[in-house]
């Protein structure tokens, strides 16, 4: 299996977007042009995230946690996207209820079962509202690469 | 033993952090527990023999079994409620 890839190429900072596919398709091109996705996972995301949306009404700052299947993922990494504007995502379990999401985690998964451990830091960090607020408002990406690489697993 | 269906979308990414956190409370109390990750549209084939379903992706269906939305489980916020919730359908 191969490495996890997360560094500042696949942070995305000040993020101009007016709806949550074009945060999905900002996100997913820049994966896809570093080799990372499939031309398949933008279509595949946007659908899923239409069927079963991913906004979570988190303290402080809301977050999104877009994914899709495996088969779309070449290596698997995690794109970060700090948004310019709120951008409303639907919310994860009720479909008719908003969120306006600031933070987005693009899953980019190879595997169904192997990342438990970096999935609970992850929810970890959506629990932790100084974390959430600090990472909108860092304007280095190598400070927040470190933040996340420090709270998240990535061993696995 | 009660069987609990945890489930999500693509039963991938969610679903694994929710089964995980069932389990433990499971544990906690002495509770065996029979999980079954899934996807959400998977849930059919488990009609007769599921005795809870909780999930991260709300569908409008109806079930014969209850459904709670695990939601908290990942942004922490009601997370307590919502496994006093699960315990005591455990429990029945």
């Amino acid at each position: 299996m191969k490495d996890m890839v997360f560094d500042e190429s696949i942070i995305l900072l000040d993020l101009e977007a007016d709806s949550k596919e074009a945060v999905l398709t900002a996100m997913a091109n820049n994966l896809e042009e570093k080799g990372l996705i499939k031309a398949s996972y933008l279509e595949a995301v946007i659908e899923r995230e239409k069927e079963f949306a991913t906004g979570l009404p988190t303290g402080g700052v809301s977050v999104a946690i877009p994914h899709t299947d495996v088969e779309h993922v070449i290596q698997k990494t995690i794109s970060v996207a700090v948004l310019e504007n709120p951008v409303e995502f639907g919310m994860m379990g009720d479909p008719d209820e908003k969120v306006n999401v600031q933070l987005v985690f693009m899953l980019a998964m190879d595997k169904s079962d192997s990342q438990l451990s970096l999935l609970q830091g992850l929810m970890q960090v959506f629990r932790d509202e100084e974390t959430l607020k600090y990472l909108v408002s860092e304007t280095d990406k190598k400070k927040i690469v470190d933040v996340l690489k420090n709270k998240l697993d990535f061993t696995f | 033993m009660k069987t609990v269906l945890v489930a999500c979308g693509a039963g991938i990414a969610t679903s694994t952090v929710v089964n995980n956190a069932i389990e433990e409370l499971a544990k906690e109390n002495n509770i065996k527990v029979d999980l079954k990750q899934i996807k959400i549209s998977e849930v059919g084939a488990y009609a007769d023999s599921a005795d809870l379903l909780v999930t991260t992706a709300m569908t409008q269906k109806e079930y014969d079994f209850p459904v709670i939305n695990a939601r908290n489980f990942l942004t922490g916020i009601g997370m307590e409620d919502t496994k006093a919730q699960i315990l005591e359908e455990l429990k029945k």
